[in-house]
């Protein structure tokens, strides 16, 4: 039975959520608006919220002055290639846990869960010299490993939990049938998964786009991501504000997208199934 | 029924991964206690045994006491204001809303923000005494600016982070609030309670587990905050907003004090195993519900 709600709770309810969320996502708003102005216009006071003259010219001048795209696709090949990789290792490893579990399974889980509680700081320096010795400072291959080795353990137990829901019986029968292994992963339960494997894709995509501690580290200039391209706005030089604005929205906007369409399952990854 | 190949092959699916994250996991951190005892500075390609020296000369600095309670400080922080905060939100947005899906949007939306843009956009449109809007919105009731980043360093990254981990605690209350049973609130309700006691006795017990969760989580994380300071102020005024990430930071790539660097390092391992402890235990039992 659906409670009932007299129309008027209903419209405070709403104006006062409605105002709340509005707040909170002001500063994304006040970004893209402000990636529409001249760079006067940006830095007027008081401030002017549509009443401008709309330009496209930050987002112009952005990609003439700092190779904008480079970054984007330095972004896209990072995150999509560590996501990639770390899919291909992962996903062998919780078909294997989820439906031939050992007594060792529950530790090895936990194990590999705890191997994202090392905080990146403690081992900052090893890498660091590590890669400069190995010619991997600033390049995309070197933050890739990192990435994939980081996201790892958040893919397979979020892989896990979605194998664990396939039904054991359709094993049973398809190997009744007289299916390989082979035939099994890939005519079965992949496309059964696919929901599964989607969602976890998404979120370790968003996680390494995001990615701001190795990424500041480990690049400088050629393989920088948006991100640590991003940082370089800090220096005092003067306010560019509009620029700044277009190319943060640059920067956010797929993520933020992809983020809107993978909010449900978010929960699970990254609680770790503790919250459904 | 699993046959003896099955399982055979079981394991070489597993082996990758677990070859390759233990290599992860077991080669830096022996780099990092290695080096934790040597004298080793970029800048000085003699190398020598150090004993506990780093570590002393770490616990000693005088930044590092500033650098662990600005953590705490910045971590408790962040906790209050999103756990508290995201409850709130949480029971507002499921209360029967007009365009519920959007307003929940519009709310998680920050979190997918990335660190260095949110700092960045904060930092400059949001809190600069100039031009910010929180200089205009204070010039409206005729008061003068804040300087946020001279007067309130640490709270003003405190609010920086805890714009981006507020969503993060509101849509886990949120999903768990949503698995509330409706039918023992409406029996509550019959039964004459009023909100503040169905929140005491029937929310808040129901959420416990995921306030429990999204604690422990955002602590980890909390812990390595990195960027938003690098951003907006570099550690400073002073070691103002210098957090032990931070600090571990500066010794290596600023100072190219490897070891003292190192030794720093294997402190915040210590910090952060403890939480790790407590998020474990929980995380563990729910494996075998």
């Amino acid at each position: 039975m659906a409670r009932n709600v007299t129309t008027a709770k209903r419209v405070g309810w709403s104006i006062a959520a409605w105002f709340v969320a509005l707040l909170i996502f002001f500063p994304i708003l006040w970004t893209v608006i402000t990636s529409f102005k001249s760079e006067g216009a940006a830095i007027a006071f008081p401030p002017v919220f549509f009443d401008f003259d709309w330009t496209l010219s930050s987002y112009v001048e952005v990609q003439e002055r700092s190779d904008y795209l480079l970054h984007v696709w330095n972004s896209a090949v990072i995150s999509l290639g560590s996501t990639f990789i770390a899919l291909l290792i992962s996903i062998p490893a919780a078909w294997s846990m989820a439906f031939n579990p050992t007594k060792r399974t529950k530790d090895i889980l936990m194990w590999m869960l705890s191997t994202k509680m090392l905080p990146a700081v403690a081992v900052l320096v090893p890498f660091y010299l590590a890669y400069k010795n190995l010619g991997l400072l600033d390049t995309k291959l070197g933050l890739i490993i990192i990435l994939t080795m980081m996201n790892l353990p958040i893919l397979i137990w979020m892989l896990f939990s979605y194998f664990k829901e396939i039904p054991g019986e359709i094993l049973e029968a398809c190997r009744m049938d007289g299916a390989t292994l082979g035939q099994e992963i890939v005519y079965i339960l992949t496309p059964m998964a696919v929901p599964g494997i989607a969602s976890t894709l998404l979120l370790n995509i968003i996680m390494a786009w995001n990615e701001a501690f190795w990424t500041l580290n480990i690049s400088a200039s050629q393989a920088a991501p948006l991100s640590a391209f991003i940082a370089s706005y800090s220096s005092p030089e003067g306010l560019f504000w509009a620029k700044l604005s277009a190319a943060s929205t640059l920067a956010i906007a797929p993520i933020l997208i992809m983020g809107w369409f993978s909010q449900k399952q978010l929960v699970r990854g990254l609680t770790f199934g503790a919250v459904k | 029924m699993a046959t003896t190949q099955m399982r055979t092959t079981a394991r070489l699916m597993l082996a990758p991964s677990v070859i390759l994250l233990l290599i992860w996991m077991v080669v830096p951190l022996a780099a990092t206690l290695y080096y934790s005892f040597q004298n080793y500075s970029l800048l000085n390609p003699i190398t020598s045994f150090a004993g506990w020296g780093n570590y002393y000369y770490f616990l000693t600095d005088p930044a590092f006491s500033s650098a662990v309670v600005n953590t705490l400080l910045l971590v408790g922080g962040v906790l209050l204001i999103s756990v508290v905060g995201g409850t709130f939100l949480a029971l507002l947005i499921d209360q029967p809303i007009f365009g519920q899906g959007i307003v929940r949007i519009l709310v998680i939306s920050p979190f997918f923000v990335m660190p260095t843009v949110a700092a960045l956009v904060w930092k400059n449109m949001m809190m600069n005494p100039i031009y910010g809007i929180f200089a205009w919105l204070l010039s409206l009731f005729g008061l003068p600016p804040i300087d946020f980043f001279a007067q309130i360093p640490l709270l003003s990254v405190t609010i920086i982070v805890a714009w981006q981990w507020l969503p993060f605690a509101t849509l886990i209350l949120l999903t768990a609030l949503q698995s509330l049973d409706g039918e023992q609130i409406e029996a509550a309700e019959m039964d004459g309670a009023g909100a503040v006691s169905r929140f005491i006795y029937l929310v808040l017990p129901h959420l416990s587990r995921a306030i429990t969760v999204v604690i422990l989580i955002e602590t980890i994380f909390l812990l390595s905050v990195f960027a938003e300071i690098l951003v907006t102020t570099n550690g400073g005024p002073g070691t103002a907003t210098t957090n032990l990430p931070f600090l571990v930071y500066t010794q290596a790539l600023l100072s190219y004090d490897v070891g003292v660097a190192s030794a720093g390092g294997v402190i915040a391992i210590i910090v952060a195993n403890i939480v790790a402890f407590f998020l474990m235990r929980i995380v563990g039992k729910n494996l075998e519900a």
